[in-house]
């Protein structure tokens, strides 16, 4: 099963497990641009099924709405580029309306959906990772799977959490990423990160289709100088897994993060605030992010601009010889 | 406007109703209803004794919680921000009067009056004022964001315009919770005011509203300015009820209790029916400036105000009808709000034994595990790792 696939089984998991749940968004009805919904009509007739009009802040808010009567709504909002529009439904309305209800009312029940990340041609608009913006709001999660079984799991997770949850679906992995997803309903908890690869001498976290780039790094810098690197799926960028980052550079004492993101005020930077805070003497060199550029996300240098695995590797030499 | 307010004639000729011994009248409306794309509700009102006496309690309780509002703000007990309703009293009562409390309010920042309307009482309405533990929204909400599950009441919302979809997803709720096509649904309201009239959001709620037919109603209360501007300086079509372009609107007097009760009905029915969503448009104003740091006369003239509230105050009416309906005498009138004014002053006075919440509670309800806390609706608060609590007890500077 590839990701879409197992996405697709997440919401029909989600949908035949609970009535009230609905999907809607841009195109959902006929399969969405990525194919994530299809069939899902079909079998679960329009009236949970439905597209929308363009409009994603009205999204946004008509989720939010729904989902605070106390019923589940799963929102696509179709590229991760688009989801701007809806920034302030999210930020302002979904992640605060427990706090300022005084927990009478919220909007636990809503998960959006988003296509996020580098295709290899999207250009300015088709290809941006907004994880960072939403990562500044208290009371969002904000998750992203590295693969189909992950995608599942974390999927099911966001929609049954009781907080509003900002899913990002790595769109380059919808066909390429292939796994033995479980057929069976099962979820992947919430703000535990995951060590893919244990190892000695360097920490290095990523999340998403990032996760493969980081591989290849890894893999390049055991074969090539025999660097042994821990790699850690974040999964949840928020609220993120301090713990097991802390215990892991404890032991590596270097670190490097990795994100497609821009660089300044991109999610590796509240990473390694932290672990400069909590891990400061254990440290053997300076933590490395290895990220976008701050550029807008070019059309023609994308190639030039994606943090791909030449400059991790780079970044993993550069703490072991520092 | 003047001569409008002539009450009716008939106001003063009560007969015994059908309904057990109340006293009732008919009233007829002195400010005409518009329709856009539909027939209007007919221009009469009946009401009894006991009906105008609950809401000329109610508008009366909210206006002198806003003059008390306003005292306490300017004595720096009350902080934020604070925007008080007086003079746009009738519209929540009217709407209140019109509904059950199965049907769902949501609304802007100036929420106090819907709050109170809504079941919520004087002292907790002053309590969240002063941002105090038992407020209706524990302390935690202000004067802007006043909540009432226990009355479907979604609150006030601090974002110009980003109520309105959130009020299409709550019509969309009873939609889909309605069992047979031909079932009478129960309705939500986004209010709004001429200064979010022309937020982009109101339009993609009200076009998803229309294609799917949802049970909502666009209600704008226009009080003539949004903030400093007035609506002819901010707005293309300053007739609200039209903006919904082929969605059909009405016009209804919002200083008139009785005319947004009955317009109210009329809307409610017709949403309610499944026959999609409609505009209206509630003349009103407000006597404050928009917020305390407006002083309400730097772009209209102290006159314009006065004017208005010799003419055109929705509390002097009721209190007409009810003495040219023989319900009431000016001096008994004038006993009840001696009282009302008592109980305002009381529940402030009791409202400030209180005290602000814990401070725990900075860092409670923003993210929970789903568990349920007692019989309330509140739910368990989980504190990731990444709100990182000060510690006072240990250092001060943290």
């Amino acid at each position: 099963m590839n990701m879409f696939m197992a996405i697709n089984d997440a919401m029909r998991t989600a949908l035949k497990s609970d009535d009230s749940a609905v999907l809607f968004g841009e195109d959902v009805a006929f399969g969405g641009v990525f194919r994530c919904s299809m069939g899902l009509r079909d079998e679960f007739g329009k009236n949970r099924v439905f597209n929308t009009p363009l409009c994603e802040q009205g999204i946004a808010g008509f989720g939010i709405g729904y989902a605070s009567t106390g019923r589940t709504a799963i929102a696509e909002v179709q590229f991760a580029d688009y989801i701007f529009p809806a920034f302030d439904q999210l930020v302002n309305e979904a992640a605060k309306m427990r706090y300022r209800s005084g927990n009478q009312f919220n909007c636990g029940g809503l998960t959006v959906r988003a296509p996020y990340g580098a295709i290899g041609h999207g250009g300015h608009y088709h290809s941006q990772s907004p994880e960072a913006y939403f990562t500044h709001t208290p009371g969002l999660k904000v998750v992203i799977p590295r693969d189909p079984i992950q995608a599942k799991g974390l999927l099911l997770s966001c929609i049954r959490d009781p907080n509003p949850c900002i899913f990002f679906e790595p769109k380059a992995l919808y066909r390429g990423s292939v796994g033995d997803v479980p057929v069976g309903d099962y979820t992947i908890p919430l703000g535990k990160a995951e060590i893919v690869q244990p190892g000695t001498d360097v920490t290095v976290v990523g999340w998403g289709a990032q996760m493969h780039v980081l591989a290849k790094a890894c893999d390049m810098a055991q074969s090539e100088m025999g660097i042994s690197c821990e790699l850690i799926d974040l999964r949840t960028i928020v609220p993120w897994d301090i713990a097991t980052i802390v215990d892991s550079v404890k032991k590596t004492g270097r670190l490097v993060v990795s994100h497609e993101a821009p660089k300044t005020s991109g999610f590796a930077a509240e990473i390694a605030a932290t672990i400069s805070d909590k891990c400061f003497l254990y440290l053997e060199a300076p933590i490395q992010r290895v990220c976008g550029y701050d550029t807008p996300f070019p059309l023609v240098f994308e190639k030039c601009y994606v943090p791909d695995h030449l400059k991790n590797f780079e970044a993993i030499k550069h703490t072991v010889d520092f | 406007m003047q001569a409008a307010m002539k009450i009716a004639t008939r106001a003063g000729v009560p007969h015994k109703a059908a309904r057990g011994f109340s006293t009732s009248a008919t009233f007829d409306l002195p400010v005409d209803f518009k329709g856009h794309l539909c027939e209007p509700p007919p221009q009469q009102a009946e009401a009894t004794k006991e009906e105008l006496l609950e809401y000329h309690k109610n508008m009366f309780l909210i206006r002198r919680m806003e003059i008390a509002a306003d005292g306490e703000y300017k004595a720096r007990n009350i902080r934020g921000f604070c925007h008080l309703y007086d003079g746009q009293e009738a519209i929540a009562q009217g709407i209140e009067a019109a509904f059950t409390r199965e049907d769902d309010v949501i609304t802007t920042y100036r929420c106090h009056g819907m709050a109170l309307v809504r079941g919520s009482s004087v002292q907790a309405i002053f309590e969240e004022l002063l941002g105090f533990r038992n407020g209706v929204s524990r302390g935690k909400g202000g004067s802007m964001h006043m909540y009432n599950k226990s009355s479907n009441f979604y609150g006030g919302a601090a974002i110009v315009g980003a109520q309105v979809p959130i009020g299409a997803g709550l019509g969309f709720s009873h939609k889909y919770r309605r069992e047979n096509e031909s079932d009478k649904m129960n309705v939500s309201i986004a209010m709004y005011g001429d200064g979010s009239a022309n937020q982009g959001q109101v339009w993609e709620a009200a076009n998803m509203a229309a294609l799917w037919k949802l049970p909502v109603i666009f209600a704008c209360e226009n009080n003539e300015y949004g903030m400093g501007t007035s609506v002819n300086r901010s707005s293309y079509i300053t007739e609200y009820y039209k903006q919904g372009n082929t969605i059909p609107g009405i016009f209804i007097d919002g200083m008139d209790v009785l005319a947004v009760r009955e317009g109210m009905k009329f809307v409610k029915d017709y949403c309610g029916s499944g026959n999609g969503p409609m505009y209206v448009e509630l003349k009103t104003y407000r006597y404050h400036g928009h917020s305390m740091s407006d002083p309400g006369i730097s772009y209209r003239t102290r006159d314009e105000v006065t004017n208005v509230r010799q003419s055109r105050d929705p509390i002097e009416l009721v209190k007409k009808r009810l003495v040219e309906a023989g319900f009431s005498t000016e001096d008994e009138l004038k006993e009840i709000e001696k009282a009302l004014r008592k109980e305002v002053q009381d529940a402030l006075k009791a409202a400030k034994e209180s005290s602000v919440p814990d401070d725990s509670e900075l860092a409670t309800d923003i993210y929970t595990t789903g568990k349920k806390m007692g019989d309330g609706p509140r739910l368990e608060s989980e504190m990731p790792s990444v709100v990182r609590m000060p510690d006072i007890t240990n250092n001060l500077h943290y």
